[in-house]
């Protein structure tokens, strides 16, 4: 089946907007009520047709603009692209896993004819066709990190394993919830999730480094993250604060439903092959509480989660100063009755 | 993407008296995911009353994806897992391999690797060669074998290293000097280990006594479980009393009695099968090379795949 995409904006003008059929396939992340960290990680096994986890690195209609988006940003701050020297063999195991992802699971879209190692790459969506050697960085005008990466829908960090520890040595990363690649280029796994809250005194971060540590090749894993964002913008990363961190106090309980979006970002960690290297993939979903609304179990839910947050999560998402406002917009669909166990829509 | 592999013998051969080679190739002949020197495969061998599941390294080209090659030695206190290969496997012979692991890294951010092979230790190390040889590394062998004849894949070490790579055969009463390999090296030197028990302690000694940094020390082995005697384990989580056999380790006994446990390489190296030991009526002996010997001492934790209780009564938080 071939993707409609959409020619659509995630600044200024902000024209993005989800189709009925990408709500209805929206990752929502809440499965209860209430939300606590866990080392939350499953399979990245195949799901169901159709679904963000059908496949390895999911493709939806939003992919041209995204990377278009993508585009942008990088032309204001190149420094959104980091790959340390001895990423190489990491750069090129991301090229192949992707290229070779995409134009199994895309064909329609995608196509990559290998000859020795002598590939052709074929991206319609985007109008692209390569032939270049497989492994002489010289036979492509980027490296073929930064080629592969600017042509996949998501953020992607690759990481060095060394010294019982993973390292974030390599990523191109534009549509972050409020984290920097050039801050973190270079740290290890515990010295990156350091600010986040409460999770580093449960062990959260000692288990999911230890099972990571001897993730194999074939099985890679996933997990589901989230937060909120005013406006449906992609970027908001520390760089570009001045932009985005005034948007937070435009919200109101009568423009919440067209202003929040939940922002869920689908994470997975492939082993990669010849680095012995990790790619960490963060593909970022957006939907506006009027998207939510459309679905009760959704709406009751979000606003359950959010009654329930603990208040350091709320200051760690940046929820502070629109909270009240969106539990207000949400309030009108709770109904007081249970809502059984699971993410799936009505 | 499936979590194992299934393939088929293609070819076995004699190395070297007692130590055999197979390559393992897909039945369509579909190319192996490539891989990193010192990766290992946990091998699945059809048994008589149970099939063995042991890793073995990969070694050869990495960047050879038609077929995988795995040498194994002999060993005659097997239980089982390198006797099925040495006395059952044939060419043809279908098995089940998971993906690639690397436990034994080659340290990328290394200005200078210093790879030390005992025995049939050799196969993960010649893999690494190839890695650091394909990347113009800098880097030396040094290759200690019993005799001889047992010289196993000396021929692709020269052609790898040439003059860096460096032979000992103990027959001929040629030793490693450690001490003195080791105490001339340049900041950003790594060693990477790999061989028998006593052969991989004196080499990390050595380094230590040089104040090498841990992060520089590498080594891999992988053990067998080591028969032992009967216990009975009792999982706290799920209720369960299992008998564990002599020839039959823990992790095996809980799999049998149908009850799912982490594990990945089952050889005591990777530290998935970590547990918490909530009660035991005797001394664990752990077998692994993943706990600290605090951590062995505290008798709090074992190692479910090659550790055993020499008592009764084992209760695990499982």
């Amino acid at each position: 089946m071939s993707i409609a995409f959409k020619n659509e904006t995630f600044r200024d003008d902000f024209t993005f907007r989800n189709s009925p059929a990408a709500v209805r396939r929206f990752p929502f992340p809440f499965a209860e009520d209430t939300y606590a960290y866990s080392v939350n990680i499953e399979p990245h096994t195949p799901g169901a047709a159709g679904s963000a986890f059908e496949f390895a690195f999911d493709i939806d209609e939003h992919y041209v603009a995204e990377c278009e988006d993508r585009r942008v940003t990088l032309s204001l701050d190149p420094e959104r692209y980091v790959a340390l020297p001895h990423m190489m063999d990491a750069q090129w195991d991301f090229l192949e896993l992707v290229f070779d992802s995409l134009a199994r699971d895309y064909p329609q879209h995608f196509g990559l004819r290998k000859d020795g190692a002598r590939w052709t790459w074929i991206n319609r969506p985007l109008g692209i066709q390569d032939t270049f050697t497989f492994g002489d960085s010289t036979t492509l005008a980027r490296e073929p990190f930064d080629y592969a990466a600017r042509q996949a829908q998501g953020d992607f960090v690759l990481l060095d394993q060394r010294d019982g520890d993973l390292w974030a040595d390599a990523g191109m990363v534009t549509s972050q919830a409020d984290w920097s690649l050039a801050f973190d280029a270079g740290m290890s796994f515990k010295q990156w999730h350091g600010p986040v809250p409460m999770a580093h005194e449960i062990g959260v971060f000692d288990r999911a480094l230890k099972y990571l540590l001897a993730l194999r090749q074939g099985q890679p894993v996933r997990r589901l993250n989230w937060t909120m964002t005013v406006n449906p913008r992609l970027d908001t990363s520390p760089e570009s604060y001045p932009l985005w961190g005034p948007d937070r106090t435009l919200v109101t309980t009568e423009n919440a439903g067209r202003l929040v979006h939940l922002r869920v970002e689908l994470q997975a960690l492939f082993r990669l092959p010849r680095s012995n290297g990790i790619l960490f993939s963060i593909r970022c979903y957006l939907a506006s509480l009027d998207d939510i609304a459309k679905y009760p179990r959704w709406s009751k839910r979000l606003l359950r989660v959010l009654q329930s947050l603990p208040p350091q999560l709320v200051e760690y998402k940046g929820l502070v100063r629109y909270r009240d406002a969106v539990m207000s917009w949400l309030s009108r669909y709770e109904d007081g009755q249970p809502i059984g166990r699971g993410t799936h829509p009505e | 993407m499936s979590a194992s592999i299934s393939v088929r013998v293609g070819a076995i051969s004699e190395v070297v008296p007692g130590i055999k080679e197979f390559s393992l190739s897909r039945p369509d002949g579909a190319p192996l995911p490539s891989y990193s020197g010192g990766s290992h495969v946990l091998v699945t061998l059809p048994g008589a009353s149970r099939a063995h599941r042991n890793s073995y390294s990969l070694m050869g080209d990495p960047s050879r994806t038609d077929a995988y090659r795995i040498a194994v030695r002999r060993h005659a206190g097997s239980r089982g897992g390198s006797r099925v290969l040495h006395e059952q496997v044939e060419v043809g012979t279908p098995l089940t391999i998971s993906h690639p692991l690397n436990l034994f890294p080659i340290a990328r951010l290394g200005r200078k690797h210093i790879l030390v092979a005992g025995g049939i230790g050799v196969t993960p190390i010649i893999a690494q060669a190839h890695d650091l040889a394909r990347r113009g590394a800098d880097f030396e062998v040094h290759y200690a074998f019993r005799a001889p004849d047992q010289a196993a894949y000396a021929d692709v070490l020269r052609d790898l290293a040439g003059t860096r790579l460096h032979r000992y055969c103990t027959a001929s009463g040629e030793r490693i000097d450690f001490r003195g390999m080791l105490a001339d090296q340049p900041i950003g030197t790594h060693l990477y280990v790999c061989g028998p028990v006593n052969f991989i302690d004196a080499a990390r000694s050595a380094a230590r006594a040089h104040r090498w940094p841990s992060s520089h020390i590498h080594s891999e082995q992988f053990l067998s479980p080591p028969v032992g005697s009967a216990f009975e384990v009792h999982l706290a989580r799920s209720g369960r009393r299992i008998a564990v056999a002599p020839d039959i380790s823990l992790l095996e006994a809980i799999e049998q009695a149908g009850v799912a446990a982490p594990q990945s390489c089952r050889g005591g190296a990777c530290g998935q099968c970590e547990t918490e030991v909530m009660e035991a009526d005797g001394q664990i002996a752990h077998h692994d090379v993943y706990l600290s010997e605090a951590d062995k001492a505290a008798g709090r934790k074992i190692m479910l795949c090659v550790s055993r209780l020499q008592g009764r009564r084992l209760v695990l938080n499982l």
